[in-house]
C-alpha cells in the first residue's frame, strides 16, 4: 500500500477568541486532487497556511510522504515539495514574467537559462507563456500561470490552490484543470480550495468539507450534487433565491449613453462607447473577469468621477453624468460598493453612523447640519431588524460584523431608502452562503416592487441567479446584453473573453430588451 | 532571540485614553533621574518644575494665559489632523494673525471704540486663514504637500513680522527698539481676575473647546473629517468632497492660530514685539496628539503643557537650571506618548520568530539574534 502524500492529524489551531481549527484531519494520496470545501471562516486558510509553514498549529502533527514534520516556514514547505498558489497574486505589474518568476524561487534555479526552463514548463503543461512579456500587459489568467509555473518549476509534490477559479472565464477555467489533471497524472497531488462546487464535481477526486473549524465530512465530489455538498459546507438546508415571475419592465430608470471615461487609476481600464439602460422591474447583469473596467464604471456610476458628458448618464429624465455621489442619491440611486471595509462603510465607526454616512440627506437623519443621533440609531436598528443582522447593537463597530452581516446591513442600509436604481457590484464577494441567498433574494425583490437593478459580478452563477438580461464588459467596452434564457454560461464565457462571436462588442446604440 | 510586535486584536479603551496618563507619569520619573544625574536634588527639582509655578491664585492665573494659545491652536490643529491635513506651520498662522489685529489696533491708535477689540479678533482670524489658504490651494490645486508648504510659511511669516518690527511700525517713541506703540485700552483683552494677567482669552479657548466638542460628535463637519480621516473611500461614496475638507480644515486650524495670536498681542504682551511666541504653534502640535485630537483632552494637555512653560521659568530662577528642561521635558513627553501608544496598540512578543507572521498581522523591530 502507497503512503499517503501528506497525512494531518488532530491539527488544532486557536486565535484569541476564535478556535480556527479543531481536531482536523485530513489525508492526501500520490495523484490525488482533493477539495477543501467550506464557507468564508471555515478554518480553510488556517489550515492550509499550517500545511505551508505561514503559522503553527497548537496541537496535532504533520506527516509528509509517512514521516513527521515540523515545517517552520514556507520555505521549508518548499524543499520538502510543497508548492502554493494564492488567491492573491504577489507580482509585480512593471516587471517581465521571467524577472517576477526569478524572484520567487532559489538562487540556482533562476540563475542558469530560467526562460528556457519556464518554456519547458509551460509547453509540458500546457501553460502558455512568454517569459519577455510585462505583466501589466497580461490578463488575469495569463498572471495565474505565472504563478503556476513558478510553483511547477521547483517540481512540487502537492500543490495547493487557493480559490484559483475566481478570476477565470470558463474557457481559461477548463485550460487550468487540463494542467491539473496531468500534474495528476504525473504523480503530483494537489489540495485544491474553492467554493464553487460544480468545478470541484468535475475536477476533484475526494472532499473534506470543513464548517467552524472542523472536519464535518469527507465524500466523493463524483456521487454528491452540488446542492448536497452546500447543504454539507452550510449545515443547513439551501433555499435557492426564488422569482416572483415574468413580469412586464417598465420606464427606463438608468440609462448611459456612450459613455467614454478615462481610468484615474494607474494600469487601470478606459471605459469606451458604453451604453445601456436598466428599466423598472428588471435586473439587468453585467459579466466580466476582474480588471475589465468594472471598478471605472461602477465608479462613473455613483459619481465618485464624473462622465464625459452630463447627457451620457440619465437617472430617471435627469441628466446627471456631471453630479457627484449627493445629487445621486437624491435621484433615487442606492449604491453598494466592492469594498465593504473602508468604501461602503467605515470600519472604526459604530453602525448608526454608518448608517448615517450615506442615508443622511435620504432619509432626513440630518437637521441643520446637526446630526439626528436617535433618527439615525432608529433607522440603524430597523435595518439590523428587518435584514437579520448579527450584532449586539448598533453601537457595535462595523468592523466587529463578519462579512455577511456587514454586506446585509450595508445592503439594508441601501434598499430601506426605496431606490429607483440599484447598483451593486460584486454583491456577494467573500459572502457566507446563508446571507449571499438573502442578498440576491433581496435583490430579486426590490427589481419585483419597480426599482431598476443593476448588478456588476464575476460569479456568473450568481447573475444567472438573479439577472433578467446579462451584458459582459471586456477590455472597458460593453457587449449588448441578451435575455438570460437565451443565452448560456459558455457564449458569456467567450464574451468574457473577448471573443467576439457576434460582432456586437463595443457597439454604440442603447440596446432594446 | 528576537523581539517582535504584533498587531492587538482589540485595543483596550481605557488604555486609549489611560496611555497619556501613564506618559505623564514616565516623564516625571524620568525628568527625576535627569536632575539627580545632573546633581540636584530630584524632589525638589520637580517641586520647582510642577508644583511651585501653581501654587498661587497668579501661578494658575499665568498657568492659564500660556495655556490659553496651546488650547486654541491645538483645537484647531485636532480638526485637521483628524483629516489627514497635516498642518504644521500653526506658528507662521499665529504670527500673521498678530500682524493682521495688530495692524488693526495700530491703525486705529487713537480710536476709542469698544468695537476695535472684536474687529481686532476678526482681521486675526482672517489672517491667520490667509496664511492657511496658500498651503490649502497648493494642496487642492497642484497636489503639493501641505506639510512643507505650511512649515517653510512659518519662517516667511515670521520674516514679514521682522520686516514690519523693525520697519515701518516701530513707534516713533521707541528710540529704536524694534517695538511697535503700546496698545491702549480698547485694543486690550479685558482681564478676567483682578491683579493677575488672566485674561478673557481663556474663557474664549473653553468656548471654542466646548463648541468643537459638539461639532465632532454631532455635527456633519466634525462627521466628514473623522470619515475621511479613517477611510477616505468611504468619504468619496458618501459624497464628501475632499477638496472642501482641505478647505475646512486648513481654515478652522489657520483661524484658530491666527485668533491666538491676536490674543498674545493684545493680552500678556500689550504691543508687537519680534518675538511673539515662544514656539507655541509647534507646541500645540504635541498637544494636540496629547489630548488625543479631542477638543476636551486638548484643553488638559494644554494646560499640562502650559506648565512645562512655567516650570522651565522657575527652575531658571530657582535652581539655575538651563531653560532647555521645558524642552526636555516636552521632548520626553510626546516620546513616552508615542512609546505608549505603540502598546496600545501592539504587544511585545518575546523569542525567535519560527513562525513568518503576515507583514499585515506584525513586523520585526529587531533581529537581535
Amino acid at each position: 500500500m502507497t503512503k499517503p502524500r501528506l497525512e494531518l492529524v488532530g491539527i488544532t489551531k486557536q486565535y484569541p477568541g476564535v478556535l480556527a481549527n479543531s481536531n482536523v484531519s485530513l489525508r492526501i494520496m500520490p495523484g490525488e486532487i482533493h477539495a477543501l470545501l467550506g464557507e468564508n471562516g471555515a478554518g480553510k486558510s488556517t489550515l492550509v497556511k499550517i500545511i505551508y509553514g505561514v503559522h503553527k498549529a497548537d496541537a496535532g502533527t504533520l506527516h509528509w510522504e509517512g514521516m513527521e514534520h515540523l515545517i517552520a516556514n514556507p520555505n521549508a514547505a518548499r524543499k520538502l515539495g510543497i508548492g502554493m498558489v494564492f488567491q492573491h497574486f504577489s507580482l509585480f505589474d512593471a516587471m517581465t514574467v521571467e524577472e517576477n518568476i526569478s524572484i520567487g524561487i532559489s538562487a540556482e534555479l533562476a540563475s542558469n537559462k530560467l526562460d528556457e526552463k519556464i518554456q519547458n514548463v509551460s509547453k509540458q503543461y500546457g501553460l502558455p507563456l512568454d517569459p519577455s512579456r510585462y505583466v501589466h500587459t497580461l490578463s488575469v489568467g495569463e498572471r495565474q500561470r505565472i504563478e503556476v509555473v513558478r510553483c511547477l518549476l521547483q517540481n512540487p509534490r502537492l500543490l495547493i490552490m487557493d480559490e484559483p477559479t475566481s478570476v477565470l472565464t470558463p474557457q481559461e477555467v477548463e485550460e487550468l484543470f487540463k494542467t491539473l489533471r496531468r500534474l495528476s497524472e504525473k504523480g503530483v497531488s494537489i489540495l485544491y480550495i474553492s467554493h464553487k462546487l460544480q468545478e470541484i464535481k468535475e475536477l476533484c477526486h475526494t472532499a473534506t468539507i470543513m464548517r467552524m473549524g472542523k472536519v464535518v465530512a469527507e465524500c466523493i465530489p463524483e456521487d454528491e450534487t452540488p446542492r448536497s455538498m452546500a447543504e454539507m459546507m452550510m449545515g443547513t438546508n439551501l433555499v435557492s433565491p426564488e422569482r416572483i415571475g415574468n413580469q412586464e419592465t417598465g420606464e427606463p430608470r438608468l440609462v448611459v449613453d456612450d459613455l467614454s471615461v478615462n481610468s484615474p487609476h494607474q494600469y487601470g481600464v478606459n471605459l469606451k462607447g458604453i451604453s445601456f439602460e436598466v428599466r423598472s422591474r428588471e435586473v439587468l447583469g453585467i459579466a466580466g473577469i476582474a480588471g475589465n473596467g468594472q471598478r471605472e464604471l461602477v465608479e462613473v456610476l455613483s459619481g465618485e468621477v464624473v462622465a464625459n458628458h452630463a447627457e451620457a448618464i440619465l437617472i430617471g429624465d435627469d441628466a446627471q453624468g456631471l453630479s457627484g455621489p449627493i445629487e445621486r442619491r437624491k435621484a433615487g440611486v442606492g449604491f453598494v460598493p466592492e469594498e465593504r471595509l473602508g468604501h461602503g462603510a467605515v470600519p472604526e465607526l459604530s453602525l448608526w453612523e454608518n448608517a448615517f454616512l450615506s442615508a443622511a440627506v435620504p432619509m432626513k437623519l440630518l437637521n441643520k447640519g446637526f446630526i439626528s443621533v436617535s433618527a439615525s440609531s432608529a433607522y440603524a436598528d430597523r435595518i439590523v431588524r428587518e435584514f437579520n443582522v448579527k450584532t449586539l447593537g448598533v453601537r457595535e463597530a462595523a468592523n466587529s460584523l463578519s462579512g455577511g452581516n456587514l454586506q446585509k446591513f450595508i445592503f439594508g442600509r441601501e434598499i430601506l431608502q426605496n431606490p429607483r436604481v440599484m447598483i451593486a457590484l460584486q454583491p456577494t464577494w467573500g459572502v457566507d452562503a446563508g446571507s449571499a441567498a438573502a442578498i440576491r433574494q433581496a435583490l430579486i425583490d426590490l427589481a419585483g416592487n419597480g426599482a431598476a437593478v443593476l448588478v456588476i459580478s464575476q460569479d456568473l452563477e450568481e447573475l444567472f441567479e438573479v439577472s433578467d438580461r446579462i451584458a459582459v464588459i471586456c477590455e472597458g467596452g460593453l457587449s449588448r446584453s441578451y435575455p438570460t434564457s437565451k443565452i448560456t454560461v459558455d457564449e458569456v464565457g467567450l464574451l468574457m473573453s473577448g471573443i467576439n462571436s457576434q460582432g456586437d462588442i463595443h457597439q454604440e446604440a442603447p440596446d432594446v430588451p | 532571540m528576537s523581539l517582535r510586535l504584533e498587531q492587538r486584536r482589540e485595543f483596550s479603551r481605557v488604555m486609549i485614553y489611560g496611555s497619556p496618563l501613564i506618559a505623564v507619569v514616565l516623564t516625571l520619573l524620568s525628568g527625576m533621574v535627569m536632575f539627580s544625574i545632573l546633581g540636584v536634588n530630584a524632589f525638589d527639582a520637580i517641586f520647582t518644575f510642577f508644583i511651585s509655578p501653581i501654587s498661587d491664585l497668579s501661578g494658575w492665573a499665568e498657568l492659564f494665559v500660556k495655556a490659553t494659545p496651546l488650547v486654541l491652536i491645538a483645537i484647531g490643529l485636532s480638526f485637521a489632523f483628524r483629516a489627514n491635513v497635516w498642518n504644521i506651520g500653526a506658528e507662521g498662522q499665529l504670527t500673521i494673525g498678530a500682524l493682521a489685529g495688530g495692524g488693526v489696533a495700530l491703525a486705529f491708535f487713537n480710536v476709542e471704540t469698544p468695537f476695535l477689540l472684536p474687529a481686532m479678533m476678526v482681521a486675526g482670524i482672517l489672517g491667520g486663514m490667509a496664511w492657511a489658504a496658500i498651503p490649502a490651494f497648493l494642496k487642492t490645486h497642484y497636489n503639493t504637500n501641505e506639510i512643507l508648504t505650511s512649515l517653510m510659511l512659518v519662517y516667511i511669516g515670521l520674516l514679514v513680522l521682522s520686516f514690519l518690527i523693525y520697519g515701518p511700525w516701530k513707534a516713533p517713541d521707541s528710540y529704536n527698539f524694534p517695538e511697535s506703540r503700546l496698545f491702549h485700552d480698547a485694543a486690550l483683552v479685558p482681564i478676567l481676575v483682578e491683579e493677575t494677567r488672566l485674561h478673557i482669552g481663556w474663557l474664549i479657548a473653553l468656548v471654542f473647546a466646548l463648541a468643537s466638542w459638539i461639532l465632532f460628535s454631532r455635527h456633519i463637519v466634525g462627521f466628514q473629517v473623522k470619515v475621511i480621516g479613517v477611510a477616505p473611500m468611504a468619504a468619496r461614496y458618501a459624497g464628501f468632497s475632499e477638496k472642501r475638507i482641505i478647505w475646512m480644515t486648513l481654515m478652522l486650524s489657520g483661524g484658530a492660530a491666527g485668533l491666538s495670536g491676536v490674543i498674545e498681542v493684545a493680552g500678556p504682551i500689550g504691543q508687537i514685539v519680534p518675538v511673539i511666541s515662544p514656539g507655541y504653534g509647534f507646541t500645540a502640535i504635541i498637544v494636540a496628539f496629547l489630548g488625543r485630537l479631542h477638543p476636551i483632552g486638548v484643553v488638559f494637555s494644554g494646560t499640562l503643557m502650559a506648565l512645562t512653560y512655567l516650570g522651565g521659568e522657575a527652575a531658571q530662577i530657582e535652581m539655575n537650571l538651563p531653560n532647555a528642561v521645558t524642552g526636555v521635558f516636552q521632548g520626553m513627553l510626546l516620546f513616552f506618548l508615542l512609546a505608549t501608544d505603540i502598546f496600545v496598540k501592539y504587544r511585545i512578543i518575546f523569542g525567535s520568530p519560527k513562525i513568518i507572521q503576515y507583514p499585515s498581522n506584525s513586523f520585526d523591530v529587531k533581529g537581535a539574534g
